[in-house]
């Protein structure tokens, strides 16, 4: 990769400057297409609460959410596979949480680590099915969103007579596993705040006087420590150079002794992981597991994955990129709230700024690399 | 680095009238209307031209928000978004009050008045604080639909639910299953959105199941394809067919004698009144003392030419 350091000089590697190194890296597009956002939206939607306390969280908390998924999907694609069934494993981790954790009675602890398994292991058949077969990711797990949105729907319908299951903040009271992905960091500090005048807080009701925000959400802290752990295993082991291996060219890899089918069930399984942490953050967050939920999920990971610099075809890619992505994209669609952009051209704005964000990356990547 | 910067201004150039023209603001109060409806969901079309009736009349700005695939997590995450950007009022649905208790509860403690339509029950709104809820109670509506098939004859029944991850849809069936005196179960369909995917369930059904009294649609969504599943098997008119809501289709249905009756939940109503309710409150101080059943109303054969006229539109 282009930051491995050079130890030995060899009269093979071409000489690169040092501003020219720190230039090409495949987060650049990412970086300068998060300050355009940010400067768009600084001057069409500056003072409509965007920027308050309660704005940034609103759509810090969104792009958290976009990070999660994104950086399991990044991999994924870096690998040379896709996975199309991270909304509807979201949506089946919450169920199957709620159906062990409130229907049969479990401790939560027990029902989220019972979901992990089992998710993890959908992931590795999802991965297994695509080596042995040969066939697609693309198809196999388009079989999966079917499926597992199927399960999804039915056993809530077979067990409750209904889709949506409540009272799992209830039952994961007291939880220390729970606490994990549904609390808040940093209360002291927020609390200060409200009192120091620095963000707003309550007028009225039981919670007066307290600050608006009141933390911050464990979803983010899932998110920044995902992208963090991502980074560092794609840049700096030898098993992240073997997932650029897998994806560049997967039988030149195997030639050269990559373990490619284990990276890619391994990836598999890291998308299957992340796809759950982001159900049990938003099931212990809302308190209810709904069929609906996730519901185009992986389109938004794979989109911000792509604004973030991966090509679609694999070996190329950031995790750092895919984050910026994520925060393109949740900026964008909860500024264009902001900006009081008319709801029915909504879907018209998204994709022409997406559209542009793809484009500028593109541009950047090719003057960058040279690359035609 | 210059083509860059030409492609971020090209960018930001042709989206900059776009977005004036979004921000053009009426003078007078802001209020945001946000549903859990998907984007194809046309039922919610009326709402949306209450609203602007309503804030025309009144002299107030709405704007309408909703999830676009109808994902409830991210309602509750338009909520929050809504109440930060500081409007007067929110009207907005809860069509389920674990995810959306929270974020409603906390707009109304940031000092935004709250009123709840269409889903949701007046004790969940009176709990989250709201100033009133008006709507109509699904539960009741579906019982009310039961026992007047049931007085008409009819014994069993096939439900047709298109949108089966919503509690409220569940209710409908339920409700009119009580009616009927019967349990709820294989009867009620999970039809998806699509309406050559509903009308084929809907066939498929009636084929295996030829001895089913009636059918039970719960919206334009999943009437309209069965209305032409129907007219294909030769069943229609002869087969008992009720239906929620109403529609342009609907309500030629019901004029041709397919279709018995359809519930009017007066959505008109449910986006209306909470618009001139709110502006009086904030201008006059003034608050109806109870809450609002804007339905149901059974619209059959009889009265169809105002209803006809506005169907799709106002009603």
């Amino acid at each position: 990769m282009a930051d491995t350091p050079q130890i030995v000089m060899d009269e093979r590697v071409k000489q690169i400057s040092p501003m020219r190194r720190a230039m090409i890296r495949p987060e650049l597009g990412g970086i300068v297409g998060t300050i355009a956002v940010f400067v768009f939206f600084g001057l069409f939607a500056f003072d409509s609460g965007m920027f308050n306390s309660q704005g940034i969280m609103n759509w810090s908390v969104v792009s958290a959410q976009f990070m999660i998924i994104a950086v399991g999907a990044c991999l994924l694609m870096i690998a040379g596979e896709f996975d199309l069934s991270v909304g509807s494993m979201i949506g089946f981790a919450g169920m199957m949480m709620a159906i062990f954790g409130v229907t049969l009675g479990w401790p939560m602890w027990v029902a989220i680590l019972v979901t992990f398994a089992l998710c993890i292991s959908i992931g590795a058949l999802n991965g297994f099915i695509v080596v042995r077969t040969g066939l697609p990711s693309f198809i196999v797990t388009l079989a999966f969103l079917f499926i597992l949105r199927g399960f999804t729907i039915f056993l809530p319908q077979t067990i409750e007579r209904k889709t949506i299951i409540g009272g799992i903040r209830e039952a994961a009271e007291g939880d220390w596993l729970a606490a994990l992905f549904g609390g808040t960091i940093g209360k002291g500090f927020f609390t200060w705040m409200g009192e120091a005048g620095i963000i707003a807080t309550f007028e009225r009701g039981t919670r007066a006087g307290e600050p608006v925000v009141n933390g911050i959400p464990m979803l983010i802290v899932w998110a920044l420590g995902l992208v963090v752990v991502g980074h560092v295993l794609l840049t700096r082991t030898r098993f992240g150079n073997w997932i650029f291996a897998a994806g560049g060219d997967a039988e030149a890899a195997r030639n050269s002794g990559v373990p490619v089918n284990r990276v890619k069930i391994t990836m598999f399984m890291f998308t299957a992981f992340c796809a759950t942490v982001f159900a049990a953050c938003q099931v212990m967050e809302f308190g209810s597991a709904g069929a609906d939920r996730g519901l185009l999920k992986e389109f938004e990971a794979i989109i911000a994955v792509v604004i973030g610099g991966a090509l679609l075809t694999g070996g190329y890619g950031s995790v750092i990129g895919a984050a910026l992505g994520a925060l393109i994209f949740g900026v964008v669609q909860q500024g264009l709230f902001f900006a009081g952009v008319e709801s029915s051209l909504f879907r018209v704005f998204l994709g022409v700024i997406l559209l542009f964000a793809v484009i500028l990356n593109t541009y950047i990547r090719r003057i960058i690399t040279g690359e035609r | 680095m210059t083509p860059t910067m030409k492609l971020l201004l090209a960018a930001t150039v042709a989206a900059t009238p776009l977005i004036a023209a979004g921000t053009a603001q009426a003078e007078g109060e802001k209020y945001i209307l946000v549903s859990h409806a998907p984007d194809s969901d046309s039922w919610w079309n009326t709402i949306k031209n209450a609203i602007a009736l309503a804030s025309e009349q009144m002299g107030v700005e709405v704007e309408y928000r909703n999830p676009p695939t109808g994902d409830l997590a991210d309602m509750a995450r338009i909520i929050e978004q809504a109440a930060a950007s500081g409007p007067d009022g929110i009207i907005t649905t809860l069509s389920d009050f674990d995810v959306l208790s929270g974020p409603v509860r906390s707009a109304v403690d940031s000092g935004v008045d709250v009123i709840i339509m269409n889903s949701g029950t007046p004790e969940q709104a009176r709990e989250v604080g709201a100033l009133m809820y008006v709507g109509q109670p699904e539960y009741d509506a579906g019982l009310a639909a039961g026992e007047r098939a049931k007085e008409d004859g009819v014994e069993s029944f096939l439900c047709v639910n298109h949108y089966i991850s919503s509690p409220a849809s569940t209710e409908r069936c339920q409700g009119f299953a009580d009616g009927l005196g019967v349990e709820l179960g294989e009867q009620m369909i999970d039809s998806g959105q699509d309406p050559a995917e509903i009308k084929n369930r809907v066939q498929a059904y009636l084929s295996a199941n030829p001895d089913t009294d009636a059918v039970l649609t719960l919206g334009p969504t999943s009437a309209d394809p069965t209305l032409l599943a129907l007219d294909e098997t030769g069943m229609a008119g002869d087969i008992y067919f009720g239906t929620f809501d109403l529609g342009a289709n609907i309500v030629q249905g019901i004029k041709d004698g397919v279709i018995e009756w359809g519930i009017d939940q007066q959505p008109f109503l449910q986006a209306y009144l909470p618009v001139v309710v709110l502006t009086n409150y904030h201008r006059y101080g003034v608050l109806p003392g109870n809450n609002i059943n804007s339905g149901p109303g059974f619209v059959t054969a009889e009265g169809l030419e105002m209803v006809e006229k506005f169907a799709g539109e106002y009603r």
